[in-house]
């Protein structure tokens, strides 16, 4: 019952992207080229955020408790250009 | 005053002794055409209006216009995508095009406008110009019809879907009907005088029936005299033109309909807009063309023109008339007021605007309207004193040259209105007025319940409630069409790019279960597309409504 109740939500969701982005109207394969536009954008920017999200994390927790290092912004451009490469 | 001009060194002293005594007499002096008299200590503004007047012109949240503009924005970049395959011949073109041998020649059919109806028009287009195959009461049929190729043609099926409930047709009074009682003076009519008139007004088209349905409308509307003219379109578009003239200054509200535009732009004479129903920007226009005059002579203007309409159809307004009234009187112009939707929809008795408010039908100059809407018939009429009507009867373009009204329709008008003025001995004129009233404030009071954004006059049978996305528009046609209830949705060239609407039109003739089913409908649709954008339901401010307003409940 509330697995239909989801797909329901989940179709109704779907709906309002398709009336509001105007693929309500495109014809069957104008969605298909608009969609897997939309599919690409979207795993491209997951795959970004996978790569980067770490290395500022990891950036994050490192200045925390040390405030007298004075070469520490050095030292983090480093890490930032060698893990980019 | 006897004294007889005398003229010396070249003044004629009696003008200047006219002058004097005009001075004297009535202590009013006459200078730049502005008179200086003894004025009473003015009503204040409060009091012009004799019953409350609300309008809303609700704004939507802002996430809903920067979502309209995303889908703008993808339905122009397929656009583009699809006009780049039909350019470069990957795709089958539908539009019109060039010959062969032309093609090196000036281009006769390309400009912006057919982008837009290529491409966003053209997938809709199944929402409009649908054919129907009943009379437009307040249930009709329509032919049912599918289109193979995304709208570019149709074909029909060959069934009906039968009692459709009918919410756009201009029916206010639900006089278009086929009860054979009712028609039976119509029927007489025309096999007493056929269909055709094959004639105009100046030659041979005159008959005693146009004489009849002029002195009716006259009486109808309290004036001296009234003209009458086969089409309601031609009667702006062909009289402006003959009241008007190179020299004359028009003064027209932003969202007048193309008939008053046309009349306006054939007349010849310099238009400026006003914001609309703003009486601040046309009291500007109208000191602005006093003081300054004519743009490069700085001569006064030969007349100052005010074009308004009663209703303004696609906006549910009605035109703020007390005020444009004292405006007139005040810098001396003429008003014209067009009449079509209002005329039989508001008032106490039906009489247009004018009863609306209370006021004296010689204030206004010229009084037009049509009988299209509110009377079942076709063709406009034009009122006021009897020298403006005899005026137009020779200058007017429509009687000189358009063929006049033919008589059953007359016939039709005139047993309308003889009901509507109680003259054919029942009230049901009256009722039907009354039923009008009652129908939509219960309408629009349910709709602004529900959360919808609905624009214009609480009083005006003219609802239009805002879709304002481009998606919704076929969305919302084509499913109100499944639940079997008829719909006109309005986009682009007739209402600004992102306000798209659907507009309804009630009907005395509606009853109210037909009216509780659509808005049990709307509201279905409603929560469905996600169309109640008001912040503002009507339960939330109660103090907004004025105690003393009527509220017909049942």
């Amino acid at each position: 019952m509330d697995i239909k109740s989801m797909k329901n939500y989940l179709y109704w969701l779907f709906c309002q992207f398709e009336l509001i982005t105007c693929s309500y109207l495109m014809e069957p394969w104008e969605k298909v080229l608009f969609y897997t536009f939309n599919v690409t954008m979207l795993v491209m920017l997951a795959y970004t955020a996978y790569i980067i999200f770490p290395v500022h994390i990891s950036m994050a927790f490192q200045f925390s408790p040390c405030p007298q290092h004075s070469s520490s912004a050095y030292r983090v451009t480093a890490q930032l250009c060698s893990h980019s490469c | 005053m006897a004294n007889p001009s005398a003229v010396c060194n070249g003044h004629l002293h009696h003008h200047h002794h006219q002058k004097q005594n005009n001075v004297l007499k009535s202590g009013v002096c006459k200078k730049n055409g502005i008179t200086k008299g003894v004025k009473k200590n003015g009503v204040t503004n409060g009091t012009l209006y004799k019953k409350t007047f609300i309008e809303h012109f609700e704004q939507a949240p802002m996430y809903v216009a920067v979502l309209t503009f995303v889908g703008f924005g993808v339905g122009t970049i397929f656009g583009y995508l699809r006009d780049f395959m039909r350019a470069w011949g990957l795709e089958k073109r539908n539009v019109a095009q060039e010959r062969e041998q032309q093609k090196d020649f000036v281009p006769l059919y390309q400009d912006f406008e057919n982008f837009y109806t290529r491409n966003l028009y053209m997938r809709i287009r199944d929402n409009w110009n649908r054919p129907i195959c009943s009379v437009p009461g307040p249930q009709f049929d329509l032919m049912e019809r599918v289109t193979d190729d995304y709208n570019w043609t149709f074909r029909f099926t060959g069934r009906t879907i039968k009692n459709v409930i009918n919410m756009g047709s201009y029916n206010y009074l639900g006089f278009a009907e086929t009860d054979p009682n009712a028609l039976k003076t119509v029927t007489k009519e025309l096999q007493r005088y056929g269909t055709g008139i094959c004639s105009t007004r100046q030659e041979m088209g005159t008959l005693d029936k146009h004489v009849e349905l002029e002195n009716l409308v006259a009486k109808f509307l309290g004036v001296e005299d009234a003209m009458v003219f086969g089409m309601g379109f031609a009667t702006n578009s062909m009289n402006i033109p003959a009241l008007v003239g190179k020299g004359c200054l028009i003064l027209s509200d932003e969202l007048n309909h193309t008939s008053l535009v046309l009349g306006a732009r054939l007349s010849g004479a310099t238009i400026r807009i006003f914001k609309h129903n703003n009486m601040q920007s046309l009291e500007k226009l109208l000191r602005d063309a006093i003081i300054y005059g004519q743009p490069r002579s700085r001569r006064a203007w030969r007349k100052i023109i005010i074009l308004v309409e009663g209703i303004y159809s696609m906006e549910g307004s009605i035109v703020q008339l007390p005020e444009i009234v004292s405006l007139k009187k005040k810098y001396k112009a003429y008003l014209y007021l067009d009449e079509a939707h209002s005329i039989g929809a508001v008032g106490a008795t039906g009489r247009g605007v004018v009863e609306y408010f209370g006021m004296n039908p010689d204030d206004v100059d010229v009084l037009m309207g049509t009988f299209t809407k509110s009377f079942g018939a076709a063709g406009g009429y034009i009122a006021g004193k009897k020298g403006l009507v005899d005026f137009l009867r020779t200058h007017s373009h429509s009687a000189v040259y358009a063929t006049s009204m033919c008589p059953p329709v007359a016939e039709q008008i005139i047993r309308a209105m003889k009901c509507l003025m109680g003259l054919d001995g029942t009230t049901q004129g009256l009722q039907r007025v009354r039923q009008l009233g009652k129908n939509t404030r219960y309408f629009r009071r349910r709709l602004h319940e529900m959360g919808f954004i609905i624009y214009g006059n609480d009083d005006s049978p003219v609802v239009p409630l805002l879709l304002y996305m481009p998606g919704k528009i076929g969305a919302f046609a084509r499913r109100m069409l499944e639940k079997n209830i008829g719909v006109v949705v309005v986009g682009f060239p007739a209402t600004p790019i992102t306000e798209s609407r659907a507009r309804f039109c009630v009907s005395a003739a509606h009853t109210r279960e037909m009216l509780d089913t659509v808005l049990n409908a709307l509201d279905e649709l409603g929560d469905f597309l996600q169309l109640k954008y008001s912040r503002y339901s009507k339960s939330s401010h109660p103090e907004l409504y004025e105690e003393n307003r009527f509220e017909f409940e049942d």
